[in-house]
């Protein structure tokens, strides 16, 4: 097939019509704000990724290479910047904003100007986190603990207050994703007629819109404290310093799910349409989405072992967050179901998504051992610790955001990437993911703390080897940057529907027009029935 | 959020139908109310907790606080959501005129409380009542009653906020109601702004006797 069967070159698309950079800062089109979440958010990726790459250049040697206190700075800012710019946003803000119209047929969420608004405060928010690097910095760590961060002097005001105003942004996303999905469904898109992708960001919007209001006034009262000394985490006045910890996990442990649950929904997405079967329990996929969600609201706790709470509270936490293994073990298992005896494609998608499952796992069942409490005393504040949570968030999160990438790339931009550069790339982050992280789950083991600039010799070899893996990630990302602006320019054009998907995106051109369906669509069939009559448009 | 219950006029490209418009804002706004409850739940759980803490030190503390003001402030509180409720319902009824006389009280009152708390806040600075450190009370000797200050602030701080927020959308609703923009068929706004002040009122009714009224 030529490529001009597929697209005019010219054809009009939400890309080029309207034009001028008006068009876009004011744009109301929820395509346009994706795009310019994604654009700001891999900035933001960039940004923490290079931290990333100091604090690993630091670990190098057992020797202090920077200053104790740069080093606290850099690991500060790479943890608040991948969380709170990065990946907290990406998905649901950028992919979440472009496909949940597209992906149940209407033409924008139910409050396009609400949904600028939450873009430019997003933005608002990120300056005051920026300016604060600029002005030298926070030392707190991003869980900005009290008692110290009421005393550091480093711009811990600034930055907390920037978490607040992204806060807001959070909750409005979250919100109108929730109306939208309630009311603007195209006739015939009944909620199990929804694609997975959506049950994950509904299940998302439901933890943004009841958890981000706590980590508000959480940070509101580490505001006020600052600046007007109010007590309430102060033991000098009979505040109580580990209420912070309470307020803060309320909030970011349900936000561990704001970060993974989209990115499981993709995976459902991509191995699917890759394995061309319908979806194995899709109900039981969907509804797990939700009982994570509503888990993840009384598990805040385990983070708090050693914190000096209550025996009975330690156990009682320990048991409730075991319990969210059964849900994420429910999609794992229907994941690997659907796997099986699929006719199987391994394009980059899918091999993003393999390596979600893979590493998601080892994620997962760390996260066991650290519930388990007796364990967790041994292990708290290691580099098991480290380990665990960059094998969910990145191992899982960042594998299911590329997936998801790639998997839309030829919808969003009308262009495909180079399979066999993305394979390459794909490679080089796999392999330098595991040689960057599994080591630290080694030395966590054998004791070696977070959060040192410098460490006993014989952890060196681990740590060696953990940054050279750090380099191998790097060099990945870069190839991946480059293929996809290079993309943007010579990737060969895309067909309305490459992958051979049944959702409703792919049922309209690529890139999809303004209003995103010449007709609204009407839904006849599930999202993915494989071998049954064609979805309906 | 411009939305009409009948007749298409203010239905904007992306809805199929003004109801389903209409649906679409209410649903936001009381999302948006849960929120709103979410965030004073987070204040209401630090008082537990202080509460729990030293119950001795909130008896005594509370006493500085001026009853007959807080009292007369719940009064104009329940007496601005009852005209807000009027005006919702003169506008569903067409009546633009009315409905603007009656924000415009519903704004007055909120004027009223606003000045009220005004006085208050002036009284308690004089006295030294402050939050944290920068108590200085020489009459309340509870070594904690700074907490007790540092709530009382913070709460009823940020119930002001909103206040003058509601304060706000009101006058702009008043304004629409002199253009006549708002009818029987197209009211959402004016409801919307309801809604928001009654959580208002309502936030203010927890309030008062949790700090004014506790022994
Ligand atoms: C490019 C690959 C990455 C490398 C090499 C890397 C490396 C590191 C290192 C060495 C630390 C310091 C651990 C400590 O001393 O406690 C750290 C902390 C952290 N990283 Fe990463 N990281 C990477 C990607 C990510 C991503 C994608 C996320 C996204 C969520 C993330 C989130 C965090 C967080 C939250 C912390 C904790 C910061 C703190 O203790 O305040 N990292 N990372
Ligand atoms: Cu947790």
């Amino acid at each position: 097939m030529s490529q001009e069967e597929y697209r005019m070159p010219e054809a009009v698309s939400y890309l080029n019509s309207p034009k001028g950079w008006k068009s876009w800062l004011f744009t109301l089109d929820h395509k346009r704000i994706g795009m310019m979440y994604l654009l700001l958010t891999m900035v933001f990726f960039a940004v923490g990724g290079i931290f990333a790459l100091l604090v690993r250049y630091e670990l190098l040697t057992p020797a202090p290479t920077f200053a104790a206190n740069t080093y606290n700075k850099m690991f500060t800012m790479h943890g608040a910047i991948m969380v709170f710019m990065f990946i907290i946003p990406i998905i649901p803000a950028a992919l979440g904003n472009f496909f949940l119209p597209l992906q149940i047929g209407a033409k924008d969420v139910a409050f396009p100007r609400l949904n600028l608004a939450s873009y430019y405060i997003f933005i608002g928010g990120a300056l005051l986190a920026v300016l604060a690097i600029l002005l030298g910095g926070v030392d707190t760590g991003w869980t900005f603990y009290t008692p110290y961060s009421i005393k550091t002097a480093t711009a811990a005001t600034l930055v907390t207050l920037g978490v607040f105003v992204m806060g807001f942004s959070s909750i409005l996303t979250g919100l109108n994703f929730i109306v939208t999905i309630h009311k603007l469904r195209a006739p015939g898109m009944t909620f199990h007629r929804m694609p997975l992708f959506l049950w994950a960001i509904y299940a998302t919007a439901i933890i943004q819109v009841l958890a981000t209001p706590v980590i508000g006034i959480t940070t509101v009262l580490l505001v006020m404290e600052r600046v007007l000394h109010i007590g309430f985490f102060d033991p000098a006045i009979g505040g109580d310093p580990v209420l912070f910890q309470h307020f803060f996990w309320f909030y970011s442990h349900p936000a561990v799910y704001i970060m993974i649950l989209p990115g499981m929904g993709i995976v459902s997405e991509v191995i699917t349409v890759f394995s061309r079967k319908q979806i194995f329990g899709y109900r039981a996929v969907a509804y797990s989405s939700l009982a994570i969600a509503f888990i993840s609201f009384i598990v805040w706790g385990h983070h708090m072992f050693v914190s000096g709470q209550s025996e009975l509270a330690n156990l009682l936490f320990s048991l409730l967050t075991m319990l969210v293994a059964i849900p994420t073990a429910i999609k794992v298992v229907n994941w690997t179901a659907t796997l099986y005896r699929g006719s199987i494609r391994l394009g980059t998608p899918m091999l993003y998504a393999l390596a979600f499952l893979f590493l998601f796992t080892i994620g997962g069942l760390t996260g066991l051992f650290l519930a388990a409490l007796s364990v967790d005393v041994h292990l708290h504040d290691t580099y098991f610790v480290v380990a665990h949570f960059h094998y969910v968030m990145m191992g899982g999160t960042v594998m299911g955001l590329l997936a998801g990438l790639h998997y839309w790339w030829p919808k969003m931009f009308g262009r495909m990437y180079p399979e066999t550069w993305a394979k390459v790339s794909w490679g080089f982050v796999f392999v330098g993911f595991n040689v960057t992280f599994l080591p630290q789950f080694m030395l966590g083991r054998l004791g070696m703390p977070r959060r040192y600039h410098e460490y006993a010799p014989h952890f060196a070899g681990l740590n060696q080897l953990s940054t050279v893996g750090s380099w191998m990630l790097g060099v990945g990302f870069l190839i991946m940057f480059t293929y996809f602006l290079w993309s943007l320019k010579r990737g060969a054009f895309a067909p309305a529907n490459p992958w051979g998907g049944k959702t409703l995106e792919w049922q309209t051109a690529s890139p999809p027009p303004t209003e995103n369906f010449h007709q609204t669509p009407t839904v006849t069939a599930g999202p993915y029935e494989y071998g049954l009559k064609a979805m309906g448009t | 959020m411009t939305t009409a219950t009948h007749g298409t006029l203010h239905v904007h490209h992306h809805f199929e139908t003004a109801e389903q418009q209409y649906q679409s804002s209410k649903l936001g706004l009381w999302l948006f109310l849960v929120t709103e409850i979410l965030l004073f739940g987070g204040l209401f759980v630090v008082y537990i907790i202080f509460r729990g803490l030293y119950p001795e030190m909130f008896s005594q503390a509370h006493h500085f606080l001026d009853r007959v003001l807080g009292s007369v402030n719940t009064m104009v509180l329940i007496c601005s959501s009852f005209t807000m409720a009027m005006a919702v319902r003169a506008v569903q009824r067409s009546e633009s005129a009315r409905a603007s006389q009656l924000l415009l009280i519903t704004f007055f009152c909120g004027l009223l409380f606003m000045g009220i708390k005004y006085l208050e806040y002036t009284h308690k600075f004089h006295e030294g009542l402050l939050p944290g450190i920068h108590f200085h009370n020489a009459e309340l000797t509870h070594p904690k009653a700074a907490l007790f200050f540092s709530l009382y602030f913070m709460m009823t701080g940020l119930h002001g906020i909103h206040v003058l927020v509601g304060m706000g959308l009101i006058a702009w609703m008043i304004v629409g109601c002199n253009r006549g923009r708002f009818d029987a068929h197209y009211s959402t706004p004016v409801e919307l702004t309801g809604l928001y002040w009654h959580l208002v009122d309502l936030i203010w009714i927890y309030l008062f006797p949790l700090f004014y009224l506790i022994s």
